[in-house]
């Protein structure tokens, strides 16, 4: 009995909590908000104090991780470099949300010369490769974190005006929202009362995995000198330093990399249990 | 048929307008004044001039725009401040590098991704399908440029068979070529390959239970006939429209893989001119990639209606 009138929404969860690997990833990113929100207090050393009789020391009871060109702790480097890459991820996909969203909900609303014009320019978008528009829009507007974070939440806005018109004209056609219609709604509150709580699920599972995404696009960025600037700690800058020193300090390399690697892990086993559990019939 | 095609190839000229409105666009968001910005460092009072001339920047926008599209239909993309050479040639320059990478890395991602994908849906629940679906997951996580630093130290530092970097033409040194592109191409290939392998395993397990393979199990074929020549077949057409979508991984993929391995490619030439701040040649690059990925996708869809007969028909 209470199967049957479980709500959508719980049943979703508990579809959610079945799968294993879905949960694995939720202790790994809730284990990383814990790093990056108390990296103040968890890092055992300053991120960028430099230590001149440290330089490239292997990993040891004083390093845990080891040191990098300038005698600074991987480890602490490490943690702190959590929350840029976090934020970067949240930031950037809440930024391709808030105009995304919008832009999509009213080219499927609306549809006709809007629809065509907002298509057009979502499709020339999308017709530049991903991290290739993010390197353009971040080396035209200088390299910095907060930069990056835009240009990245930028360029993955196409990716949710697609898919939320496409969402949109889907639901529209419904009879809920034909009878919204007839008892007199104005367009506006259709769409925003109606039509966008119709269409959360798809949205949801799509920004977890863009959240990986973005992770990765941030740690591209930093690698390539774009993001995050020294002396900060940022996982992708930490590798492109690293990179220069494989042949006498590999841990420099290893555990940043490491890093981003169970972070992306982490957020694309959420975003594929999400869609199991939300949207059943793509499994 | 024809009609089609010719449908086909209109709907990417509005798509390559916005396109380049939008590269060109990209120019406003210099702040300050573009002559001096692109004049580089020095700011040279004579090249700013000729800049601001060159540019147009006393016009209106949209007349700057229609100078800047006409030579780009004449070819000409701009010149690079730093070398003073034409944009197009430097691209041309770099374009035969990266080309050779993204098809090796293409065909790396197809012997693995398709295979995987093929064994994985046919041993659905056992552990090949679950080891296929791991590596995919971790192929989907590890970033491309980590994954070469890695098997830099393996490859080079340790076992010493690979050169870590540098580049040499196939036409000098076919063996030397191959023994510095084999580490950069599976580097780019191995997210491709995951992918791939995930969009064969989803399209062969539809097929797999379609009306027309369980006749052909009926008819008394090998298991192997009817998974290569039945289903197959019949599954390799969402892979082709699917897999064309990764084309924009492999050209974003190649910019941080050939900095990874010094490979002097297109993403080379888009990462130094950012530094370099010769925002012509970043432009340039953007505006050649992206004309590249449409035709590329175009050709995919075009490659697509070649196959499926129903299409066609």
């Amino acid at each position: 009995m209470a199967r049957l009138t479980a709500s959508p929404s719980r049943l979703a969860w508990r579809r959610f909590a079945r799968r294993r690997a879905a949960l694995l990833g939720v202790a790994i990113v809730l284990s990383f908000i814990v790093l990056a929100l108390g990296a103040s207090w968890i890092a055992p050393l300053d991120p960028i104090a430099t230590s001149w009789g440290a330089i490239r020391k292997a990993p040891s009871a004083a390093h845990w991780f080891g040191t990098d060109e300038i005698g600074r702790d991987v480890l602490s480097r490490v943690i702190w470099g959590t929350r840029a890459s976090l934020l970067a991820g949240v930031v950037s996909v809440s930024i391709s949300l808030l105009l995304g969203v919008p832009i999509g909900l009213a080219a499927g609303f609306m549809g006709g010369a809007v629809d065509t014009v907002i298509s057009r320019i979502t499709d020339a978008f999308l017709a530049c490769p991903f991290l290739i528009l993010a390197i353009a829009l971040a080396a035209f507007l200088g390299p910095s974190l907060s930069n990056a974070m835009i240009a990245i939440g930028v360029s993955a806005t196409p990716i949710f005006v697609r898919l939320t018109r496409a969402q949109v004209i889907n639901v529209k056609v419904e009879d809920y929202i034909e009878a919204a219609r007839a008892v007199g709604n104005p367009p506006w509150r259709i769409a925003l009362r109606h039509v966008l709580p119709n269409i959360t699920a798809p949205l949801i599972v799509q920004a977890t995995l863009a959240i990986a995404a973005a992770v990765i696009a941030e740690a591209s960025l930093s690698f390539l000198g774009l993001g995050q600037q020294p002396p900060a700690p940022s996982w992708g800058s930490m590798l492109n330093t690293a990179k220069n020193y494989v042949d006498n300090a590999p841990w420099m390399a290893i555990w940043p990399g490491l890093s981003i690697f169970l972070l992306v892990l982490a957020f694309n086993l959420v975003g594929d249990g999400l869609r199991d559990a939300l949207d059943p019939r793509q499994r | 048929m024809f009609e089609f095609l010719l449908k086909r190839i209109a709907s990417i000229i509005p798509t390559l307008v916005v396109v380049s409105m939008l590269i060109f666009g990209l120019q406003q968001l210099l702040p300050g004044d573009p002559a001096k910005i692109l004049a580089g460092e020095e700011q040279d009072p004579t090249v700013v001039a000729y800049l601001r001339a060159k540019l147009h920047l006393d016009e209106p926008l949209p007349v700057r725009y229609g100078y800047w599209i006409g030579g780009v239909l004449q070819g000409d993309l701009g010149e690079s401040v730093r070398t003073q050479q034409p944009v197009l040639t430097l691209v041309l320059k770099k374009l035969p590098v990266t080309v050779e990478l993204a098809l090796l890395a293409m065909t790396i991602a197809l012997l693995i991704g398709i295979p995987a994908g093929i064994v994985s849906a046919v041993g659905r629940g056992t552990v090949w399908d679950t080891v296929a679906n791991v590596m995919a997951l971790w192929g989907i996580s590890t970033p491309n440029f980590w994954l070469g630093i890695l098997m830099i130290m393996l490859f080079s530092v340790q076992l010493g068979w690979l050169p870590a970097s540098g580049y040499v033409s196939p036409f000098e040194d076919l063996g030397a070529n191959l023994a510095a592109m084999i580490m950069p191409a599976f580097v780019l290939g191995n997210a491709i390959a995951a992918v791939l392998m995930r969009h064969t395993r989803s399209a062969m397990l539809q097929v797999m239970s379609a009306d027309y393979v369980r006749t052909a199990r009926a008819k008394g074929l090998s298991e192997r006939v009817v998974v290569l020549k039945h289903a197959l077949r019949n599954a390799l057409t969402p892979i082709i429209t699917l897999g064309a979508l990764e084309l924009g991984t492999l050209l974003s993929g190649a910019v941080l893989t050939e900095q990874v391995f010094t490979i002097p490619g297109f993403g080379k030439l888009i990462v130094d001119s950012v530094f370099n701040r010769d925002y012509a040649v970043v432009q340039g690059v953007v505006l050649v990639t992206a004309t590249t990925y449409i035709v590329l996708n175009l050709l995919a869809d075009l490659a697509y209606f070649a196959a499926n007969p129903r299409l066609r028909s």
